[in-house]
């Protein structure tokens, strides 16, 4: 068991190490820093002097640890673009991202998990059908025509629901919450369904291949043989059975989530760290970029991490060491 | 047909609609078991055997289908039973053993829960008694120290043990009839012999029938009573295990009989029977082997023969009709 | 007395007419053949290709010449709603043009882009699979950490990130000259990894069996072994991969563009339609990207359908 859990652990680092170099390349290698930080007007020499003082003269190792060392305390320099300091802008829009991103979890598992498990064992009726083939429809609408539908619907037509920023929001230390709200509840629903549907439509597929999948295996044979009811096959044997793929599936597509933020904030105008990394992608905001990698990657490594150690938990063929041999013969 | 054997099996068709037409995989099959009498069912692979378990326990994979006769268990018809009926009748009157012990329990629950689920399901015992109970069945299948082991899962045992524990889950509940689709095929052949020792024990034991479905005509002779030998979804031969070995009657019996090679002859090869078993959707008029037949003549080519009554056993074979006194040719 | 087997009628197998007959009469046609759903899906994908193929001949207006539009025209409602005309079906734009032209033209470079990321991708990731499949060892295990590290980043990251890379790298002036190209690098080099994997895995598997055994031990060049022996084996999955990568393509293509971070806006694809679109879509003038949006719809659900269709009829488990 420590064996695994301290594998795991060496190749998260692995990753971020390898996300660190990418990072830092950015950072050295796409334009120059210095011209993007001066104006033009500023002369040579003081541009050798700000070379020199932000120690970009180093060899790269040094840089590279240096980088890596800020990095680890979360100091990303200054934002080109906005002139002020990167960990600080993250800090004010992460809060809005991840409330966004776990609510849109939660819908995507509640709907899809039910969902999924009813069109499995309910192969024929017509009922199934249309639900399959709103999912397929589903997977073939891009998140930000969703967005923007539900906003044509919902928003512009019936007026229920706000399409367009976060309501009002409670500071809670240095975190921002729209849940205690109700205006920032009410503007969290819209983009919540936006950026979860997809990921709702891919639950229902996948769990509903996996139960069918399960349910032609030898041991639900077997277990029918034995005159097991019908609810203890479907939902003692095949759902367990089911489910340990799902939660693999589900724990990868919360990154998942965490990136396809970027698309739902943009329709929705969500003041979160997606938009952030929009507008620094399209102004070419280096530390921005370099910073919005980094957090990222740090989030879908500790995902997948736990994930794996889920798994561990929930799968009882990962947790024996050894085969417990049986007495002589069989 | 006598009105007290335990199994009647009329005239039973099983056919599988397919876009090239209908194959037919059991064709006219009739035969019966008393009770606590063991008759082993052999023919080669696709001959039709496990498709016979499984329509009498009602677990046809669609799309195959009972297209004809009747199958009587206990004095009452279950080829018509609704599915909740013959559940019921699953398990506590009819068990059941696969072939691969290995996927046949499901790999996410002790063996202790697989145990008592079944028992409770068809004796109602509280969870302790059928606990107290599962533990006796380990003992009685020679699971060494079941009090630790009954908390395994089915990963955590050999290919023999756990097919020890399959037998326990089939005869948990004491059904009158077991049927046990090729039980030793997936293990190995040093433990085999244990296992089906262990399987006739304890049918003798609990006075249960068995339907012993195999190719290995080397089981039967240890284990059955009688023997019915399929060829191309129909019976080719049925009668007691002494009368069929020591004088086979129709042609294909004796080529099994005389392919296993003897321990003390001396034979400079295998003898085989020329051809192979026709594919379903091939199959010949009049007698399904007169192909490979040596004996063939106009009359085999022409009609299907039934089973003819010869002293203790039956045969499908013109050969045997009571106006034929001895083997023509032409 | 033996009896000859009697052998079954041996039909002409040679051909070309027969090897029609035999494809017409396989599996894979039948189930085609059986579903109604994925034959119309089949044929709108076929049609929208034909008119985005040929949307300059199709389109009634070119939609891109200055001279033919008027911004009097602009904003003008579908012809079914008062205030438009059958001159412009779907209505117009804020700058006039025709929405119909401007989709037609639009789908073709969402096509392109589309397709071209795709075949990257493919050509790329099966390369690499094969590679990595075939000789083991160091090779499979750098090409196989890759993969995974890639695969546990979302593909719109990566894309957004090469994209934004070429942005900073890219003089301003040559920008939208490659935009384009560095779009198709973008999306293909997001969506290799699916391919690669699976080609390994049948490599792997196809590599020790012994026909391969006896070609290597005649001396053949390991890739000859691999086209021609490997490869054929594997095209299977690697067309519903390619199907569903398609989709996917197109769909990110679309977002990209949305995002700005697209193609260029003078020749805008579908998602470039929509987000100009949005903004008119508070003032009601919803036309400009609801058509846009459903043409891309309809598209990228066809394709999956014959995707879907593709897949189960694959499936040798599923008949």
């Amino acid at each position: 068991m420590i064996a695994f859990v301290l594998r795991r652990v060496l190749q998260s680092l692995t990753v971020m190490l390898a996300v660190g170099l990418i990072a830092f390349g950015l950072f050295r290698f796409v334009g120059d820093p210095v011209n993007n930080m001066v104006g033009q007007d500023t002369g040579d020499r003081d541009r050798a002097e700000l070379r020199r003082s932000l120690g970009l003269d180093d060899p790269f190792v040094v840089q590279f640890a240096r980088f890596l060392g800020n990095a680890a305390q979360g100091e990303f320099g200054v934002s080109y673009r906005q002139g002020r300091r990167v960990s600080t802008l993250l800090a004010e829009r992460l809060p809005a991202t991840l409330e966004l991103s776990l609510t849109a979890a939660l819908f995507a598992l509640a709907v899809g998990v039910p969902l999924g498990i009813y069109t499995g064992l309910h192969r024929q009726k017509w009922t199934s059908k249309i639900v399959l083939a709103t999912s397929l429809i589903g997977v073939s609408l891009p998140t930000f025509l969703i967005g923007i539908l539900l906003i044509l619907v919902f928003s512009v037509t019936l007026g229920w629901l706000p399409g367009f920023g976060r309501g009002d929001v409670v500071r809670v230390g240095w975190w921002t919450t729209g849940l205690l709200t109700k205006s920032g509840l009410l503007a969290l629903i819209l983009p919540a369904v936006t950026l979860g549907f997809f990921q709702m439509t891919l639950i229902i597929r996948l769990v509903r291949a996996e139960m069918l999948e399960v349910l032609r295996t030898d041991y639900i044979k077997f277990a029918r043989a034995r005159g097991l009811s019908d609810r203890a096959i479907n939902f003692g044997h095949a759902l367990k059975n089911t489910l340990i793929p799902v939660i693999t599936i589900t724990g990868i597509q919360l990154g998942s989530i965490i990136a396809f933020a970027i698309i739902t904030e943009q329709v929705f105008q969500w003041p979160g760290m997606g938009l952030l990394f929009i507008q620094a992608v399209a102004f070419v905001d280096i530390p921005v970029m370099a910073a919005y990698l980094v957090l990222v990657a740090f989030m879908f490594v500790l995902i997948n991490l736990v994930v794996d150690l889920l798994y561990y938990v929930v799968d009882p063929r990962l947790r024996v060491e050894r085969l417990a041999v049986g007495a002589a013969g069989a | 047909m006598m009105s007290d054997a335990l199994l009647g099996v009329e005239h039973l068709r099983v056919e599988i609609p397919t876009r090239h037409g209908t194959l037919v995989a059991i064709d006219d099959v009739s035969f019966e078991i008393a009770p606590g009498e063991v008759l082993g069912v052999v023919g080669e692979s696709g001959a039709g055997k496990s498709i016979t378990g499984s329509a009498i326990i009602g677990l046809l994979e669609p799309p195959a289908r009972i297209a004809g006769g009747r199958i009587v268990f206990e004095g009452e018809r279950i080829d018509t039973l609704s599915p909740d009926k013959m559940r019921q009748v699953r398990g506590k009157r009819i068990g059941t053993i696969f072939q691969d012990p290995l996927t046949s329990l499901n790999p996410l629950y002790t063996i202790g829960r697989q145990l008592v689920e079944t028992i409770q399901t068809h004796t109602g015992r509280s969870t302790r008694d059928a606990r107290a109970l599962a533990l006796e069945w380990l003992r009685d299948v020679g699971i060494p120290s079941p009090e630790q082991r009954i908390g395994h899962y089915p990963h955590q045992f050999s290919g023999g043990m756990r097919q020890r524990v399959v037998i326990a889950l089939a005869l948990c509940a004491n059904p009158h009839l077991v049927i046990a689709d090729e039980p030793t095929t997936a293990l190995d052949v040093s433990i085999q012999a244990q296992i089906i020792a262990l399987l006739k024990r304890l049918c003798r034991e609990h006075g249960t029938a068995v339907m012993l479905i195999t190719h290995d005509m080397g089981v039967i002779a240890e284990t059955a009573d009688r023997v019915a030998v399929m060829y191309a979804g129909r019976l080719a031969e049925v009668g007691p295990l002494r009368d069929v070995i020591k004088h086979p009657r129709h042609p294909y019996t004796v080529g099994l009989m005389g392919s296993i090679p003897a321990i003390r002859a001396r034979q400079s090869h295998l003898k085989q029977i020329d051809g192979s078993m026709p594919r379903l959707a091939a199959i010949p008029p009049g007698c399904a082997f007169h192909p490979r037949c040596e004996h063939a003549f106009a009359r085999c080519r022409a009609e299907r023969p039934d089973l003819i009554v010869d002293g203790p056993s039956s045969a499908a074979c013109w050969l045997y009709a009571p106006e034929r006194v001895a083997v023509a040719d032409g | 007395m033996r009896d000859a087997t009697a052998l079954p009628d041996v039909p002409a197998t040679r051909g070309i007419g027969a090897a029609m007959s035999r494809a017409w009469d396989s599996d894979l046609a039948h189930s085609f053949r059986r579903s109604p759903f994925t034959i119309a899906s089949a044929a709108i994908t076929l049609i929208i290709l034909l008119a985005a193929a040929f949307a300059p001949w199709v389109a009634p207006h070119n939609p891109y010449d200055l001279a033919t539009v008027s911004v009097l025209d602009a904003r003008n409602p579908p012809a079914w709603i008062t205030g438009g005309s059958w001159e412009y079906p779907l209505g117009t734009d804020n700058l006039g043009r025709d929405v119909l032209s401007t989709i037609l033209y639009g789908s073709r470079l969402s096509l392109v882009v589309g397709f071209s990321s795709m075949l990257f991708a493919a050509t790329l990731g099966v390369a690499l699979g094969l590679t990595a499949g075939y000789f083991g060892g160091v090779i499979d295990a750098v090409l196989m950490r890759i993969a995974e590290v890639q695969l546990s980043f979302p593909a719109i990251l990566v894309a957004l990130l090469i994209d934004g890379v070429m942005r900073g790298v890219v003089r301003a002036d040559m920008q939208e000259h490659v935009a384009v190209y560095v779009l198709i690098l973008s999306i293909g080099l997001s969506y290799w990894v699916h391919f690669a994997r699976t080609v390994r895995g049948s490599t792997l598997v196809e590599r020790n069996k012994d026909y391969v055994l006896a070609a290597r031990v005649i001396g053949r060049p390991p890739l000859a072994i691999m086209v021609r022996h490997v490869l054929p084996n594997v095209m299977g999955p690697v067309l519903v991969i390619a199907t569903i990568t398609l989709a996917v393509a197109i769909i990110t293509e679309a977002t990209l563009s949305f995002l700005g971070v697209g193609v260029p806006p003078t020749t805008p694809s579908l998602g470039t339609l929509i987000r100009v679109g949005n903004e008119f879509l508070f003032s009601g003038e919803w036309w400009i990207t609801i058509f846009p949006g459903l043409l891309l719809v309809v598209l990228v659900l066809a394709v999956n359908v014959v995707g879907d269709w593709l897949r189960d009829a694959l499936n040798p488990k599923l008949r």
